[in-house]
Parts: structure tokens; C-alpha cells; sequence
């Protein structure tokens, strides 16, 4: 009995530690060592035996990215971009969600299999389609210019709203899904409840529905802003050169400059900065369980 | 002194708070309520009574505002209320599945209708207390609905939906989770409530005995339409069929053919080898049109020896006895097979009794013990 619970426990353990502790310790043990120009690019390595090894280990990488305000202009501003995303991913979600929730019973496998689609096919093709329709010869630019609302194309592309755009397009499904999970197993009988309590309908929308589904919108908040702060592909496809946030840093840091030590402290940092937010998300989930039990 | 009765209903020139006139509801296909006419007056404590499906909630939904009629016209106050949101009808209804905010706490659950009117927080936190000792919740104020238990909550629904003053509460089923002794409380308090607040009450309830000890009138309901209004002791006494005699207590049902016997008089022929029975009855019956006899068990009297001043006397063998504390139910079983109960009041000692089972006992009644029915 005690050795199958042990098993059961150990599993998921064991898979945790190989795939997420053991890779982090390596990050981490690269984020301590010097640049070097050997294969691979860092020292100092086990091959210089263990004691040695753990003595050149030094916090000079963190120390660089203190001093350099690239490294923390691109946190922040990875932050902002998150933050925003995740606000405008609500705006946009919340609705749809509700939506769903709404639709006739029939309706909502459908409307379900739509939210799923795009997953279907490859997220990098997904972002390049958006270069397509965002770009100056672009179909949304062609399509104003010929309903004549804008006489010069507009310039989206390569800026910061293209950044938002395709952020709030990629995670939507992940806003969508708790919070129309939420909704869904919201009994109707409180909304009349609420309403026969004096309530108009936007009322008892306010003081009903939000309240009850923001268990969702916490959750779809944290799936949205978790990715989206190391966001790397959209930036660097949508967002141009104008555009800093963390993820590109590090990618460049590690491809282009080939700096595994800096790179590895880079995504130190940014592994520190997202555990508060899933460290909450963990907690909002717990909670909610809690209620339900 | 003898006080005047209060009967709306009789006077024809009282004008109904609430008229169902030619009420349909239909849900697709399905006819919930069937062309269905009725009038509810101020300040009565009117009951729907019916098996489950029959289209109770239905009836209190169209009242709160949440379903239209599909034809006819519901009046309010004389005022046909369809199109008018519930927000704006003066009407609270306790919920059968209660539909408490699960994210509110007890007090803010009682709170949120008084908020949403003109009323000041003082008042409201005043009235609030005020509802929580009326239905015994005051200890649970803060706590929220998921860690008190189901007839606490029951409870709070209805102090939530009273809490307003509402012109009309619709209570569906609002004290199906109490236990006996909190109910007939409760049942006594809503008595109070109604009486001193000039409320009108409709209640929707599963038990007969509720709906006797509270309404001023019963309603007994039937696949989506009314078989019989009346007061409890009319619905008792003088059913109009067979199926609100049974719907209502403990009945026995004789069924055969009418004779006609005298003036409002009739006899029963129901089996081949006994003599008819005599009942008087003020419908007119046929001759040798198929007709029932229901009689209460309480009107039945049980003897050893042949009772020589009742009209109808059968010989059976008890075949069973229910004891019940205050009355025993006795089973007799009569020579054509069928079983008829009779109930005599326990008001000597159970070891003094002389009927026991398997004894030949006789069963009998007046003429005017029963009720005869065409259907
Ligand atoms: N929204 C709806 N759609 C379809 N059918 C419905 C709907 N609401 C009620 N019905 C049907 O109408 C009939 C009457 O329902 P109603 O809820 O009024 O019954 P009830 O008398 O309150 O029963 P109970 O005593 O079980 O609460 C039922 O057969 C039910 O299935
Ligand atoms: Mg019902």
C-alpha cells in the first residue's frame, strides 16, 4: 500500500525533476560561469574537477546585467507589454466567453472546435500570416485603402501594436477557456434571482456574473501574462528592431552572440520575475477548488 | 362577536390582485400550462398543490417575469404584466433550488434586494437583523452559503425573498428541507408575516397537510391545468373528482353504478352480492350512470357486533392495523376483495383494545359520510 502511494507520488516527481529542476540547474550553473571560446562556450566545466569548478563560480553575469540598462529596460518593458496584452486579451476574451456561454446548447461544441482551431496548425505560420496582413502592401491596409476610410497605408507593422495584436491573437484560447468554463457552470437561476431582487440586466451582470466568473478571468489573466512576458517569436517577427523585450534579449544573447553564461542569467532572472505570478496562479486555482469541494 | 370571513372570492364585486385569464404556456411542442383561468385576491395565502411536472414553477415563473405566456394574459392589479421586466414588478419569488449568491455572505445574500432600493444602510442593516432572527440565522450571518446546511439555506432564500415587502411573495417550495418541528414554526411564522404585513402569498408545496394549515385557498393542479380551487376544508370535505380526493389525505374509493333513492339521494350498486350503498349527494346523477364514493377514513367507523343505526353497514376481516400514536388505521379486507381503511381515534389504552387482526369486524358510515363523484 505505502509502496504504491510512494510510486504515485514519485512519478510526477521524477518527471518534474528531470525535465525542470535538472535543466534549471544547468541554466543556472551557466548563469555562474565565465565566457569562454571553447566547445561549449563557457568555463569553467566539470572537466576541471568538481572543487575547481565550484570555486570560479562567480555572480559576475548578474552583476553585468545590473549595470547594463538594456537588460532591465527589457524586463520592464517586457512587463508593460505583458501587462497590456493581458488587459486587452480580457477585453476581448471576456466577451466571447460570454458569448459561448450563451449560445444555444448545440451551438457550443462548435464554438468550442473554433477556439481550438487555430492550435491546429503551426504557431509560427500563424505570426508570419499576421506579417501578411499587417504590412504596409498588407490585406488589412489594401482592404481600408479600397473601403477609402485611409488614403496612405497605415504603418502597423514593425511597432508595438503589431507586438499587441499578435500577443492578444496567439493566447486568446487561453483567456477564452476558464473563463467560459466559469461561465458555463454559472446557475441561471442567480442571474434571475439577482434580477427578481431588483436588478436590471447589466446590474446583475455586474453584481452576479463578474464576481462569479473572476475565479476564470484570474486564471486566463496568468495563462496570457505567463507566456507572454518571455514572448520571443512575436516580437522579433511583428515587433521589429523597435521593439524590446526580454525573450529576443535572450535569443540574441545566446544565438548571435553566443554569450551562454549572460544568456543563461537572462532567463535566471526571468524564471525569478514569472514564479510570483504562477506562484499566485497556483494559489487562485487552490482556492477555487477549495469552494468547489 | 363573530368576525367577518374572509372571502374576496365570493364577492363578486372584489377585484383580483392576480388573474390568469386563458392562460397557455407551451416550451415547443409541450404544453406546460393548459388554458388555464384563475384569480388570486389581496392578502390571501393561496396554495398550488400537484404532482411533480404538473406546472407549478411554471406559474410562478410567469408571475416573476421569467416566461411569458405563450396566449392569454396575466393581470396584475388589473394591469396586464406582459413585457414587464422582473426588476419592475413588485413580486419576489424564493427560488425553488434557492439560487443563493454563492460569492455573498448570509447577510450581504439578505441584503441585496433592500440595496437595491432608496433605502439608507442603517435601515437596511436593521432590517436585515431583523429577518435574520425571524428565520433563527443571526449566528450565521457572516458565513456563505456552501458552509451552512440545506435548510439553512432554504432559510435564508426565504428571508432574502421577504426581506423587500413585496406586494406578492411566490414561495416555491419553501420549506421542503426543514425538519417537522422547524416547519410548522415556519409555517406559523409565514402565517404571522402574512397576516400582519397584508402580503399576498402564493405558495407552490408538496404536502397536503402544509397547504391545509396555511392557505386561505388550495388550488390542486393536474398536467398544466386547474382541477379545483377551494378552501382546504372544501378541497377536504367536497372534492370534485376523485383525483384531488385522492391528492388530498387518505381516501376510500367505491366505485359502481347510481340509483336514484329519494330526494338528493342516491344508491350505489359495487358488487354483485351486497346491498347498495346510500349516499346523499347534491349533484344529480343519472340513472345507472358509473359513479365513485370517496370516503375519509376517520368517517368509517369499525365494530364487532352489526351497528344498527348506520345506513351502510359491510362485514369484512381486518387485515391490517397501522398504529399511528394518536390513531390506528384499520385495514379491512371485504368479501369481493377490496380493502377499505377506517380510522378510529386511540383514546384508550392500546391493551384495552378489542379489534385485532383477523377479526370479523363490520365497517360502516352515514349517508352523508361520503362524497359521490362522476369522475
Ligand atoms: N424551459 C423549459 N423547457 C422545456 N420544458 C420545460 C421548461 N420548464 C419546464 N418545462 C416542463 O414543463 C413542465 C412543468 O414544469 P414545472 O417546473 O412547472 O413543474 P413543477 O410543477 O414545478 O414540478 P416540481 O414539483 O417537480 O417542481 C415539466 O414537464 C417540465 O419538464
Ligand atoms: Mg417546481
Amino acid at each position: 500500500m505505502n509502496i504504491r502511494r510512494f510510486i504515485l507520488i514519485a512519478v510526477p516527481y521524477a518527471w518534474l525533476l528531470a525535465l525542470f529542476l535538472i535543466p534549471f540547474i544547468i541554466v543556472f550553473k551557466i548563469s555562474l560561469s565565465d565566457l569562454a571560446l571553447s566547445i561549449p562556450p563557457y568555463s569553467p566545466t566539470a572537466k576541471d574537477g568538481i572543487s575547481a569548478m565550484f570555486k570560479a563560480f562567480d555572480l559576475e553575469n548578474f552583476i553585468f546585467l545590473a549595470s547594463d540598462d538594456l537588460y532591465w529596460r527589457a524586463y520592464l518593458s517586457s512587463l508593460k507589454i505583458a501587462l497590456i496584452s493581458t488587459i486587452l486579451a480580457v477585453l476581448v476574451g471576456y466577451p466571447m466567453a460570454y458569448g459561448m456561454a450563451r449560445a444555444p446548447e448545440e451551438w457550443r461544441p462548435t464554438l468550442m472546435m473554433l477556439v481550438i482551431l487555430p492550435f491546429w496548425t503551426s504557431f509560427l505560420i500563424r505570426v508570419y500570416a499576421w506579417v501578411g496582413i499587417l504590412s504596409n502592401e498588407g490585406l488589412l491596409n489594401q482592404f481600408l485603402l479600397w473601403l477609402g476610410i485611409i488614403d496612405a497605408p497605415l504603418t502597423i507593422m514593425n511597432t508595438t501594436t503589431a507586438v499587441y495584436i499578435g500577443i492578444v491573437y496567439t493566447y486568446l484560447p487561453f483567456m477564452i477557456l476558464p473563463i467560459y468554463a466559469a461561465l458555463d457552470r454559472l446557475d441561471e437561476s442567480l442571474i434571475e434571482a439577482a434580477e427578481d431582487l431588483g436588478c436590471s440586466r447589466l446590474k446583475a451582470f455586474w453584481l452576479v456574473t463578474i464576481p462569479l466568473s473572476r475565479n476564470g478571468i484570474i486564471a486566463g489573466c496568468f495563462l496570457v501574462f505567463i507566456p507572454a512576458l518571455g514572448e520571443f517569436v512575436i516580437p522579433s517577427l511583428l515587433g521589429g528592431s523597435g521593439t524590446l523585450m526580454i525573450g529576443k534579449v535572450l535569443f540574441e544573447e545566446f544565438f548571435n552572440n553566443r554569450d551562454w553564461p549572460v544568456a543563461s542569467a537572462v532567463a535566471v532572472i526571468l524564471l525569478l520575475i514569472l514564479i510570483v505570478p504562477i506562484v499566485l496562479f497556483q494559489r487562485n486555482q487552490q482556492r477555487q477548488a477549495e469552494v468547489e469541494s | 362577536m363573530s368576525q367577518p370571513v374572509f372571502a374576496p372570492w365570493d364577492d363578486p364585486n372584489e377585484k383580483p390582485l392576480i388573474r390568469f385569464d386563458d392562460v397557455t404556456k407551451r416550451f415547443g411542442d409541450f404544453v406546460a400550462i393548459d388554458n388555464l383561468s384563475l384569480s388570486i385576491y389581496e392578502s390571501e395565502f393561496f396554495a398550488l398543490l400537484g404532482p411533480s411536472g404538473c406546472g407549478k414553477t411554471t406559474m410562478m415563473r410567469m408571475l416573476a417575469g421569467f416566461e411569458n405566456p405563450s396566449a392569454g394574459k396575466i393581470e396584475l392589479a388589473g394591469k396586464n404584466i406582459a413585457g414587464v421586466p422582473p426588476n419592475k414588478r413588485a413580486v419576489n419569488m424564493m427560488f425553488q433550488s434557492y439560487a443563493l449568491f454563492p460569492h455573498l455572505s448570509i447577510w450581504e445574500n439578505i441584503a441585496f434586494g433592500l440595496k437595491r432600493g432608496d433605502m439608507t444602510k442603517a435601515d437596511i442593516a436593521v432590517r436585515v437583523e431583523e429577518m435574520l432572527k425571524l428565520t433563527r440565522l443571526t449566528k450565521f450571518a457572516k458565513r456563505k452559503p456552501h458552509q451552512i446546511s440545506g435548510g439553512q439555506r432554504q432559510r435564508v432564500a426565504l428571508a432574502r425573498a421577504l426581506a423587500k415587502a413585496p406586494k406578492l411573495l411566490l414561495l416555491d417550495e419553501p420549506l421542503g428541507a426543514l425538519d417537522k418541528k422547524l416547519r410548522q414554526d415556519t409555517q406559523f411564522e409565514l402565517m404571522d408575516i402574512q397576516e400582519s404585513t397584508g402580503t399576498t402569498f402564493v405558495i407552490v408545496t408538496h404536502d397536503q397537510e402544509e397547504a391545509m394549515t396555511v392557505a386561505s385557498r388550495v388550488a390542486v393542479m393536474d398536467e398544466g391545468q386547474i382541477i379545483q380551487v377551494a378552501t382546504p376544508d372544501r378541497i377536504y370535505e367536497a372534492p370534485n373528482s376523485v383525483y384531488v380526493a385522492d391528492f388530498i389525505g387518505d381516501v376510500n374509493i367505491i366505485s359502481g353504478t347510481v340509483k336514484a333513492a329519494g330526494d338528493e339521494m342516491y344508491h350505489l350498486d359495487w358488487v354483485a352480492n351486497e346491498a347498495p350503498l346510500l349516499a346523499a349527494s347534491d349533484r344529480t346523477f343519472s340513472e345507472s350512470q358509473p359513479a365513485h364514493l370517496a370516503i375519509r377514513p376517520e368517517k368509517i367507523a369499525i365494530s364487532v357486533d352489526k351497528p344498527t343505526e348506520m345506513k351502510n353497514a359491510v362485514q369484512g376481516t381486518v387485515l391490517d392495523i397501522a398504529y399511528l400514536g394518536n390513531l390506528s388505521t384499520y385495514h379491512v379486507q371485504l368479501g369481493g376483495g377490496q380493502v377499505i381503511k377506517a380510522q378510529t381515534a386511540n383514546t384508550r389504552r392500546l391493551s384495552r383494545r378489542t379489534i385485532t387482526w383477523e377479526d370479523s369486524v363490520w365497517i360502516s358510515w352515514s349517508a352523508t359520510a361520503g362524497v359521490l363523484l362522476e369522475r
